[in-house]
């Protein structure tokens, strides 16, 4: 572990992200509002890049192998877009049905 | 190096207490500040991680935009929202979900794989030098590269920019 310049073990990066995930779950099955919802899948994002870098920053052994960092660039790219269509979507149901609680949105409930 | 634990408490404790007051405020413009809050904490995990770059695009595009973003959204669909309950008929089972997620997550991979005693806890040796935001640029516009997914990440943004105006628009 000479040349090991970071002292704190891997497992306490997984165990907040997976926090994070917990947490994430629990926001987007029990909240009612829409847009609450979709702070619980940004949560979600988050702590899996969290992963993504600290697997690549332990268990990488050449750093200038930037495979983990650029997988992580792609996902905020992802969550960007989804953010712009997931709101857009909440936008227009408030304007048609003038809510944003889910439970409200039952047009395509059989 | 315990400056590196005590940074590390202070960030976990902003991701994980801005994320758990983001689940349980009632108020949404809190929820949306909480969420920024969380952001900063993540942001400095991948400062930890010497991750500069990924540091700031989380600052730039997640604090920046998506969660300015998120607050015009709870200001244009402000509504009734704060008197009614917080949390649907299933919370407890999105709780148990939840609760469970986290305790197979952490007892069933990550303590018996990497943690103190695990299987990996050493890990491979890792290399002091950090990788650039050069290296990167470089490797997302080289051939051998990532030149292909970068172009992807491109036409998804343009046709997810094109899907929210068209979704999000009055129709006439």
């Amino acid at each position: 572990m000479e040349q090991g310049i970071q002292i704190i073990p891997l497992w306490m990066y997984l165990v907040v992200s997976a926090s994070l995930l917990s947490i994430g779950v629990f926001g987007v099955l029990s909240r009612r509002n829409a847009v609450a919802i979709l702070m619980g899948i940004e949560l979600m994002l988050n702590a899996v890049n969290i992963n993504l870098v600290a697997f690549w920053r332990y268990t990488t052994p050449d750093m200038a192998n930037v495979d983990g960092l650029v997988f992580a660039a792609f996902l905020f790219v992802v969550a960007a877009a989804e953010a712009a269509v997931g709101l857009a979507i909440v936008i227009s149901v408030y304007r048609n049905r003038s809510s944003v609680i889910v439970e409200d949105v039952d047009l395509l409930r059989w | 190096m315990i400056a590196q634990y005590i940074a590390f408490g202070v960030f976990a404790a902003a991701t994980l207490g801005g994320a758990v007051a983001l689940v349980w405020s009632r108020n949404l413009v809190h929820s949306a500040l909480y969420l920024i809050l969380s952001l900063f904490g993540t942001a400095g995990f991948f400062v930890l991680l010497s991750a500069p770059f990924l540091a700031a695009i989380q600052v730039l595009v997640y604090i920046g935009a998506i969660a300015i973003l998120f607050i015009f959204a709870v200001m244009l669909t402000r509504s009734l929202t704060n008197i009614t309950d917080l949390f649907n008929r299933q919370m407890w089972v999105g709780a148990l979900t939840g609760g469970l997620l986290f305790i197979t997550v952490l007892v069933g991979i990550i303590l018996p794989v990497w943690g103190p005693n695990g299987s990996l806890a050493e890990g491979l040796p890792r290399s002091v030098d950090v990788a650039t935001t050069r290296d990167i640029g470089l490797q997302l516009v080289s051939g051998n590269g990532y030149v292909l997914p970068f172009e992807l990440a491109s036409i998804l943004l343009t046709a997810a920019m094109i899907g929210a105006i068209v979704i999000a628009r009055e129709s006439e």
